[in-house]
């Protein structure tokens, strides 16, 4: 008893980190969370972007030179697998984690323990997924929506990365019960719902996001597992199922994930812009609300994936017309942001370079997402380059440049440490330039017909895949730009002040720099 | 009530790290055995799982027994089993959604029901083939088979858990009261009629693999029949295993009348399970 009662009595503790590496295995720390989150993001988005250069390799030129067909498709599922769960999640959970607990005034995440465990699954989960390269026959060749039935005619690999998949979704449920009880539990006295800023709304409706649909995930790999290892006939229309029930189920969790891939974007966007513009957010509640909207919208309009696989006349145009309707809600927002910055006296630090091109590129992607939404259009759009060109427009310079955008600036409150404004910007330019030169001649190879997830194609479309391939090295090459940008942040330099950005608003610019291991113990006042 | 100044931020956790090497060894060997390996690594897995789920959940109960945490740290519980709870009634959802699908648009399409290519289909692929659920589909998977009627086991099976969810509340009427005696005593029967739910089931099952030739590989009934029941016993024996916890912890003077999170828990999820059940027994036995 007597320990007992000793460790209730420090429980409000005043000290710093544990020593030794033991600290990182054990942490309960939201900081060191969020930083172990965010590390290990960095280290998949590498080993993912080494898979996309195989493929954009291999595609350089026309007929087979690098890799086999079977690697190649192991490539694409891989690198959509692990650049999904392994970078644009974690990321984002790893913000989460840092920048919640202050941004509401509260002294870290509501369940510190199961914090830890969310994170410690990662690595094992992805040791698991990764591990089905070295198989024989190798890793999941199926693409990363693992349809069936092509999913169940792979290799032994298909148990391992349904496996990796629970363990994942084990990870992401945890950690977004703990963003809602955080959020709804840990405010400080005074931070009302409608006073919390936008990245802590976006994550709360994101997390509920996660809690509906990954389950969803879960049962349809379920499904599979059973069907290729215990006879069930959930996709066999031979036992009376359906290989595009697996579709509707997969993208009933899928397209909610994507907006899962994106509405923290939204708030971290929605924080920067008006810092840089120094005005405060045009349209704080409408904002709210469209990222409400977006939220319920995404849950009806699943199979606008599925235009082609066939579908009653009424289900098409209820899909199509639905997902016509998000555009209304992403375009109150953009307005917004372009709002916000109207007449403001505006500078282009790093962030704001990165906000900025995810204004202008997200938006290109948007655009060329309604095209895919108008049925008879996707019947010849489907499957080709150009939704290649679609989801990485609303992906890299989307999640990727929001994710980059946070870091830069975020960074001087979690090292204490300005970052070196010359390289940033130059990171910007350089990745900005090739991203495009990377990703929008994939529209007009698209436009023209080549099929996606195809090692080989047609003469026809062989400059604009050298074009690229081109781009794909450059942009990949120009991420060292940044880690060199984050090493030397985090080792030292120009010392940052307290609120870091003249402009910026929010209770963590109210805390030191860098953050103290314990911030809000007791509650700040709010305005 | 709420205020930080009594926040608790327990220092170190030791347990997540072997949660996390126990489900690595769980899913590698479950793999490993479906691939034709051998089950000690999942055996291990599963037994370094629980033990970490023993300890974990014990240092929580000494904690809450020695009155560490604060009315907060309880509101975030809260929240956290019902958001689980949630997330647990969306994995079912995608069941049943499997079972919805398969009724109402694979069964008609397959006979040829429905425009577009469904006549041509039919016609080419599973010519002669007529829809009636239950369906072991064109091919007829597993061969003659008969339905699980609703009428016996089942309704008593139904019977059984209202009867637990029943007695279930007055252990909680009972434990609001302060009456630890009584809860545990109501407790008890919800346990045994829990476990007896389970028992009845895999009578159940006997009886489908050995009279009914119904299988988990009878086509899509047998599929979605066995994955829906299959899946919801699974909860019911963790539901009765939470509940039979509590039990336990309150023969040791666990609990008092304003504090019990552990029970209402429990309580919450073992509702949760009846009113699958509810839906199963509707969709899956009756109609
Ligand atoms: C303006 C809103 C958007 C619309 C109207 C839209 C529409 C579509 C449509 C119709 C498709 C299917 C194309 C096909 O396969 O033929 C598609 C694919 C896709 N979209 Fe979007 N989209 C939008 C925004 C987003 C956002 C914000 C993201 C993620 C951040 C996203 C990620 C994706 C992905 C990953 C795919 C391809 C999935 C695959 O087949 O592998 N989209 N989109
Ligand atoms: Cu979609």
């Amino acid at each position: 008893m007597s320990t007992a009662t000793a460790e209730h009595h420090d429980h409000d503790d005043h000290h710093g980190p544990a020593k030794g590496w033991t600290r990182w295995l054990y942490t309960t720390n939201h900081k060191d969370i969020g930083t172990l989150y965010l590390l290990f993001s960095l280290v998949m988005f590498f080993i993912g972007g080494g898979m996309a250069l195989i493929i954009r390799a291999e595609l350089f030129q026309p007929g087979l030179q690098m890799v086999d067909p079977l690697f190649f498709n192991s490539m694409t599922t891989m690198h959509a697998l692990v650049m999904i769960f392994g970078v644009v999640m974690p990321a984002f959970v790893g913000l989460a984690n840092w920048m919640i607990p202050m941004m509401i005034g509260g002294p870290d995440m509501a369940l510190p323990r199961l914090n830890n465990w969310s994170f410690w699954i990662m690595p094992f989960a992805f040791l698991l997924l990764l591990s089905t390269l070295f198989m024989e026959g190798g890793g999941p060749a199926g693409g990363w929506t693992l349809y069936a039935p092509l999913s169940l005619q792979g290799g032994d690999n298909l148990a391992f990365v349904i496996f990796a998949i629970h363990f994942m979704g084990i990870s992401s449920v945890m950690g977004s019960i703990n963003i809602v009880a955080t959020i709804f539990n840990m405010r400080a006295p005074g931070m009302t719902l409608m006073k919390m800023p936008l990245f802590v709304w976006t994550w709360l409706i994101t997390a509920y996001l996660l809690i509906a649909v990954i389950p969803v995930l879960a049962g349809a790999v379920t499904m599979l597992l059973t069907d290729r290892y215990f006879g069930t006939s959930f996709f066999s229309a031979a036992g009376g199922g359906d290989p595009v029930m697996f579709q509707h189920i997969f993208w009933f969790f899928g397209h909610p994930e994507v907006y899962i891939l994106i509405l923290p974007a939204f708030g971290i966007i929605s924080s920067i812009i008006p810092t840089f513009a120094r005005k405060p957010l045009f349209g704080y509640a409408s904002m709210v609300y469209a990222t409400a909207s977006i939220a319920f919208l995404s849950f009806i309009v699943w199979a606008h994936h599925m235009f082609t696989v066939g579908m009653p006349l009424a289900g098409e145009m209820f899909f199509m017309f639905a997902t016509m309707m998000i555009s209304v809600p992403t375009g109150v927002k953009v307005f917004n942001w372009i709002a916000t910055m109207w007449r403001g006296s505006m500078t282009f630090e790093t962030p704001m370079l990165f906000a900025i091109g995810f204004l202008v590129m997200f938006t290109i992607g948007g655009l060329s997402g309604l095209m895919l939404a108008i049925t008879p259009a996707d019947i010849q759009y489907h499957d080709t380059y150009f939704v290649v060109a679609h989801f990485h427009y609303v992906l890299v310079p989307g999640a990727i440049y929001s994710i980059m955008a946070a870091t830069y600036y975020w960074m001087p409150k979690w090292t204490g440490n300005m970052y070196d404004e010359k390289w940033g910007k130059i990171h910007f330019w350089v990745s900005t330039v090739f991203l495009n030169v990377l990703f929008f001649p994939m529209h007009f190879v698209g436009l023209a017909g080549m099929p996606r997830r195809i090692p080989d194609y047609s003469m026809q479309f062989a400059d604009w895949n050298a074009v690229a391939t081109i781009g794909a090295f450059g942009f990949g090459f120009s991420q060292l730009i940044f880690v060199y940008v984050v090493l030397k942040c985090m080792k030292g330099g120009e010392k940052a002040t307290t609120e870091v950005w003249e402009g910026a608003d929010g209770l963590e610019w109210t805390v030191p720099s860098p953050a103290p291991y314990h911030t809000f113990e007791t509650p700040p006042p709010i305005r | 009530m709420s205020s930080p100044s009594t926040y608790y931020i327990p220092h170190e956790a030791k347990w997540p790290i072997v949660g996390s090497i126990a489900l690595f060894a769980f899913f590698a060997g479950f793999a490993f055995l479906l691939n034709g390996g051998g089950w000690i690594i999942m055996a291990l897995g599963a037994a370094l799982l629980i033990y970490m789920m023993v300890r974990w959940f014990g240092d929580v109960i000494t904690e809450s027994e020695n009155g560490t945490y604060s009315p907060q740290v309880d509101v975030s519980f809260r929240m956290a089993m019902m958001w689980f709870i949630f997330s647990e009634v969306m994995f079912f959802g995608a069941f049943f959604g499997a079972l919805f699908y398969a009724r109402v648009f694979s069964g008609p399409w397959l006979s040829g029901l429905g425009e577009g290519g469904a006549a041509a289909t039919n016609a080419v692929l599973w010519s002669g083939f007529d829809y009636v659920w239950p369906t072991n589909g064109p091919a007829a998977l597993g061969g003659e088979y008969a339905k699980m009627g609703w009428f016996g086991l089942p309704v008593i099976n139904t019977l059984i858990l209202l009867t637990s969810g029943v007695t279930c509340t007055i252990a909680h009427h009972a434990i609001k009261e302060g009456n630890r005696q009584k809860m545990v005593r109501w407790l008890l029967a919800t346990v045994v009629l829990g476990f007896l739910f389970v028992g009845l089931q895999a009578l159940e099952y006997w009886e489908a693999y050995s009279h009914l030739n119904l299988k988990l590989t009878t086509g899509i009934y047998g599929s979605t029949f066995f994955m829906l029941t299959g899946f919801h016993g699974f909860h019911v024996t963790m539901g009765a295993i939470i509940l039979l916890v509590v039990m336990l912890r309150g023969t040791r003077k666990h609990f008092s009348a304003t504090n019990h999170f552990a029970f209402e828990a429990a309580a919450w999820y073992w509702h949760f399970v009846d009113v699958v059940w509810l839906g199963l027994f509707i969709f899956v036995y009756i109609l």
